[in-house]
């Protein structure tokens, strides 16, 4: 029983990180892309986590299984938030139909500055 | 969290009682701990300990399935002839003040559907959200703000 669950788990979890791969692939910008990495990869990595956590069976290893998945559930997220961050200052344009953090960044500092006004400005209007 | 320090001494208690320390014996006196709360906790006063956990536990389920979702519909259109995606960056201004919520909020938009955090203002009152799959603007803030960010900030006020 144990096994066809483990099996089945691994298998939607392979099936998951294909996904993630062929949408790097597939996406037609850098952020849509991180999008389908982070997501799928995520949860990908997860279910073949606790696949293995179920196989081995033991309760160190479930442990170990979940303190994993934690970990997971913690630094994939903020990678993919350090990644973004990191392309939209070096000047990679997100294709968007409505950027909301054009023009906010500070351009030497990086200080990065909020909403100014309840109704988002377009940028560069006035200049 | 004075409650939550007793709930782990009495499943401590429990394995003594029991004489054997197993994780199962721990866990089991875990249980039994958490419902002796359930029972004894109106006698403290207005201590919030049960109620968080079945709001912990509310929040794990929903961000669960938020996450089934969005892995759903991230396959859907990976896999699909058609690129379905009409991506924004949209400001979202926050009611979540410390780091560690604005950290935790940022976690779980960018593992829920459609949405990767991108950075927080330095005055931390605006988080810029990519979002792939939004049609309304207003609705799509209000959305994050009373589903996700108030069933955050549920859990840890």
């Amino acid at each position: 029983m144990s096994e066809i669950v483990s099996g089945l788990l691994a298998l939607a979890g392979a099936l998951l990180m294909l996904i993630a791969a062929i949408g790097l692939l597939r996406m037609p910008d850098f952020y849509t892309r991180m999008q389908a990495a982070a997501k799928a990869g995520t949860l990908g990595i997860l279910l073949i986590v606790a696949a293995t956590g179920i196989t081995l069976g033991s309760v160190s290893a479930l442990l170990h299984a979940l303190l994993a998945s934690l970990f997971f559930l913690l630094t994939t997220p903020v990678a993919a938030h350090l990644l973004g961050r990191a392309a939209y200052l070096s000047g990679i344009r997100p294709w968007v139909l409505h950027d909301d953090l054009a023009g906010r960044y500070h351009p030497s500092t990086h200080e990065l500055s909020g909403e100014p006004s309840a109704a988002p400005p377009e940028p560069d209007v006035s200049q | 969290m004075n409650l939550f320090l007793l709930n782990v001494l009495l499943a401590i208690v429990w394995t003594m009682a029991v004489g054997r320390f197993t994780f199962q014996q721990l866990s089991l006196g875990f249980l039994l701990g958490f419902l002796v709360i359930v029972v004894i906790e109106p006698l403290w006063g207005k201590q919030a300990y049960t109620p968080r956990v079945w709001r912990t536990l509310r929040f794990t389920g929903f961000f669960l399935w938020e996450m089934f979702l969005s892995n759903l519909q991230i396959a859907y259109d990976v896999l699909t002839h058609r690129l379905y995606a009409r991506p924004q960056i949209i400001a979202v201004p926050l009611d979540t003040r410390t780091a560690a919520e604005i950290t935790l909020l940022a976690n779980f938009l960018t593992l829920t559907p459609g949405t990767l955090s991108l950075d927080v203002s330095t005055d931390r009152q605006t988080l810029y959200v990519h979002a792939m799959y939004v049609k309304d603007r207003e609705r799509f803030i209000d959305e994050v703000k009373r589903g996700l960010e108030a069933r955050l900030l549920e859990v840890l006020r």
